[in-house]
């Protein structure tokens, strides 16, 4: 791997020095955790495995299908259960292997496979087969209409090589020793992996035998990739021209990146919604001054708060504008989502005050809030300002912010009664949230549903979305049920999350709402 | 001596014990782990089985036996985060920070020694009350805000020196020295000035004090007399005797400086086990943490027995009577 490595740089080199060679240098906060592409579902990750390697369908910038390794794929006509996957031809390894029907089916199962963190997106899968060696068939355990948007992360692994470096189980922290595959990579991607230093710097040369040469700008034939913490440290490495560009750019620098000459940020909004949520199951609260009721058990009491919370003073004053407010816990790009939903509810302190009244609550109640502070964009800062909106209402909170680490166990575990929570949709459908979100707490559906919401039609319904193929009914039943989490006011939305990306103004890229930039769309001038 | 060296060694083993119980019951503290490792679509039965596997279901003090079992056995565990053993993540750390901690202690000592002679002699001049004063910046700001300032000076604006990362490294067997290339060694300035400024100013004011106080004893005062040069006085005769406390100081702050490289570190993007440390603490990467906590504590120790050890070769009045004391 690595004398190839070389041997492709050293090919490169002599090759794109009349081609004029671009390295970019890119910064960003987080590295990536592992080279093996599926042990671990999490942005930085994935990222790096996009240069590297390719699932068979791929979102581009703007977050629509693309073909990658797969050239089309439909439903059987034949039989419901079953997706058809034509695959590309002439795909080759980085190592030279072809790429097949059988190097699918192997991936599959191997992401299917226990220590897989990607196993959950592939769980209506029961069979993968190879009908020829260019043709796929992926069998579910229903109709599955979804299935695609599931697979834009499930990268395609070399089957021979995977086994020939004894890597066939994924990695397994605690398993032992670390694998081959972990810390090499072989895929099929527009960029081969020279050299990594965890943490440290991570170097990609442009792959010249990569099957879209003609199809993408591919003017980047170099990657330094380093990861930089502290975002200060980041912003002055783009503002001495030390890297050429970083993500995650913090809100009070967008103004000094933007004004320098030769640099530009780019913005869009990101696949990402941040609410509070509130238990509403309970029948006391733990963390409250109520006793022998649940406050938040009223939805009058829930709405009362939402109205209190002013989206507009939020984005203006904690996100510097860099934020969307938000009314419905969908971001704008998935399927379910509508503009009259999202049309973030006024402001209102008097009617919100009548509400509460109306419920018994006229002189308030004091609650704890539980907020992370190293998690989402201003989180702290965000859950600072309710503090101050509900307060108008009479509920009197007492906030408290922690690390991600000990916020994110106190929701899983139940233990919180008033949370800040934040989410993508990584499959664009609306389906993605009710599992997570508002489905019943069991043990399939609704590990993320701390409000203690049940009910038993909404679950029913939730339910038959995995497997109604009329899209029309499917469609259909996402509206109702979102009408029912509207009217209960089962989350308080605040508001969309902003990405920001900072940039040298030779870049010519758009802002992904996943933050996963792939390189292969980058122009430079 | 061979008893006091024994007894020492056996304060230092229960000391090390100590402070790795006190960290094994605060990892609880710190999050959950499986949370990290997990993505959010996993479901309760993965987190049952990966804490089950893990050992993380089982009390601290049996986690903390089970990691002395291993550790005095050379193996650390695996990096929750990284997936590699923890003992050779370490092995490719250290030296990026010992290389800092090094150039940083050289700076802290020699100019805090040079500076505090200067400012102690010429205490009336204006140079001194100068020096005198910028010390204070260096003892009163913290660290962080000083390496942004630099970054923003030296990078941004002047465009002179890198603000991140260690440059060009060369591999010498099994370390990776920045030294012998140009990008390394500019890529060192601004880290090893913001993580020795403290240490700088605190040296140099104490060396200054310590002279100060010398300077007015008798056989000074006799040695002038006796018409001895100026220079032999300040240098051998006063300036020795101001060492033992400085020595001491020195020996202690020299840890702190690998310890507390984690501020500097994280600011400069260094890749250093400071960076490692901070790192595993925002995944609460168990193992890493342990490791690099021992780690420290090993070496605070041992630097400790040393110092004490040094008193005895540097202070006659120690060998005499122990508990006459000298400072």
């Amino acid at each position: 791997m690595k004398t190839t490595g070389i041997l492709a740089a050293a090919l490169l080199a002599s090759t794109s020095l009349a081609a004029s060679a671009e390295t970019l240098r890119w910064a960003r906060a987080g590295d990536s955790l592992t080279l093996d592409p599926h042990a671990q579902n999490e942005g930085p990750t994935h990222t790096l495995a996009h240069q590297i390697y390719e699932p068979l369908i791929i979102r581009d910038m703007s977050g629509e299908f693309q073909a990658a390794l797969a050239t089309d794929w439909a439903p059987s006509a034949d039989d419901p259960n079953v997706w058809v996957f034509n695959l590309r031809q002439g795909v080759k390894y980085h190592d030279g292997a072809d790429f097949t029907a059988e190097d699918v089916v192997f991936s599959i199962n191997r992401a299917k496979s226990d220590n897989s963190n990607m196993k959950e997106l592939l769980n209506s899968i029961v069979e993968v087969r190879a009908v020829d060696d260019h043709t796929v068939e992926f069998v579910t355990d229903g109709p599955n209409p979804i299935l695609p948007s599931n697979l834009t992360n499930l990268f395609m692994m070399d089957k021979g090589w995977t086994e020939a470096n004894d890597s066939v189980a994924v990695q397994d922290v605690e398993g032992g020793e670390s694998t081959f595959a972990s810390q090499n990579a072989n895929g099929t991607g527009a960029f081969t992996l020279v050299s990594r230093e965890p943490d440290v710097r991570t170097v990609l040369e442009q792959n010249p035998d990569y099957w879209g040469m003609d199809m993408f700008p591919m003017d980047v034939t170099r990657i330094e990739y380093t990861p930089i913490q502290n975002a200060a440290t980041r912003v002055a490495a783009l503002l001495s021209g030390e890297v050429d560009f970083i993500q995650d750019v913090p809100v009070q620098d967008l103004g000094r990146v933007g004004d320098t000459e030769g640099l530009l940020v780019k913005t869009a909004p990101q696949n990402r919604v941040i609410f509070f949520g509130m238990n509403m199951g309970a029948e006391d609260l733990a963390n409250d001054d109520v006793e022998g009721a649940n406050p938040l058990a009223d939805a009058r009491v829930r709405k009362a708060m939402s109205m209190a919370i002013n989206r507009d003073a939020i984005q203006q004053v904690v996100m510097r504008g860099q934020s969307e407010p938000a009314g419905m816990i969908a971001p704008p790009f998935v399927n379910g989502w509508t503009e009259e939903m999202d049309a973030s509810s006024a402001t209102d302190v008097e009617a919100a005050k009548a509400l509460m009244e109306e419920a018994g609550y006229a002189d308030g109640f004091s609650i704890q809030l539980d907020c992370p502070n190293d998690r989402y964009i201003n989180d702290e800062a965000i859950c600072q300002a309710a503090v101050g909106m509900l307060a108008q209402i009479g509920v009197t909170v007492n906030l408290d912010a922690k690390p991600k680490a000990q916020h994110f166990p106190l929701i899983t575990n139940g233990e919180t009664d008033f949370y800040m929570l934040g989410w993508g949709v990584p499959t664009y459908d609306s389906e993605y949230i009710f599992n997570f979100l508002v489905h019943t707490r069991g043990e399939e559906r609704g590990s993320w549903n701390n409000t203690g919401y049940s009910n038993a039609d909404v679950d029913a319904q939730i339910v038959s979305l995995a497997s109604e193929t009329d899209l029309e009914a499917r469609n259909a039943t996402i509206a109702d049920i979102w009408e029912v989490v509207q009217d209960e006011q089962l989350y308080i939305p605040i508001h969309h999350q902003v990405l920001n990306w900072g940039m040298t103004d030779k870049i010519g890229i758009e802002v992904s709402p996943e933050d996963d930039p792939k390189f292969k769309f980058m122009e430079m001038n | 001596m061979l008893a006091y060296i024994i007894r020492r060694v056996g304060q230092s083993i229960l000391v090390l014990l100590f402070t790795g119980l006190v960290a094994f019951s605060m990892f609880s503290f710190v999050g959950d782990p499986i949370d990290n490792m997990l993505g959010q679509e996993r479901t309760q039965a993965d987190v049952e089985r990966l804490r089950t596997e893990l050992g993380l279901d089982r009390p601290f003090v049996v986690q903390y036996y089970k990691f002395l079992e291993q550790a005095v056995q050379g193996n650390f565990g695996l990096s929750y985060r990284q997936g590699r053993p923890v003992g050779e993540i370490l092995l490719e750390r250290a030296p990026a920070t010992l290389e800092l901690a090094f150039v940083s202690g050289l700076l802290a000592l020699v100019g805090g020694i040079g500076l505090g002679i200067f400012t102690a002699i010429r205490r009336q001049g204006w140079a001194a009350n100068v020096i005198m004063t910028v010390s204070l910046i260096g003892v009163s700001l913290p660290t962080f805000l000083i390496g942004i300032l630099l970054i923003y000076l030296f990078s941004v604006e002047l465009g002179w020196l890198p603000s991140f990362g260690r440059g060009e490294v060369t591999q010498i067997g099994g370390w990776s020295t920045g030294f012998l290339t140009a990008s390394g060694l500019k890529a060192l300035i601004l880290p090893a000035i913001t993580l020795g400024l403290y240490q700088m100013t605190l040296i140099m004011r104490l060396v200054r004090t310590e002279m100060l106080e010398v300077l007015r004893m008798d056989y000074i005062r006799f040695a002038r007399a006796r018409g001895i040069r100026e220079r032999a006085i300040n240098f051998r005769h006063a300036l020795k005797n101001t060492l033992v406390p400085v020595i001491t100081i020195t020996g202690l702050q020299l840890g702190s400086i690998i310890a507390f490289a984690i501020i500097t570190e994280t600011v400069f993007q260094w890749p250093g086990v400071g960076l490692l440390f901070i790192n595993a603490i925002q995944f609460v990467d168990i193992p890493v943490m342990a490791a690099y906590l021992m780690m420290i504590s090993v070496m605070f120790v041992g630097i400790n027995l040393i110092v004490d050890m040094l008193y005895f070769a540097i202070d006659p009045r120690l060998r005499v009577d122990r508990t006459a004391g000298g400072h």
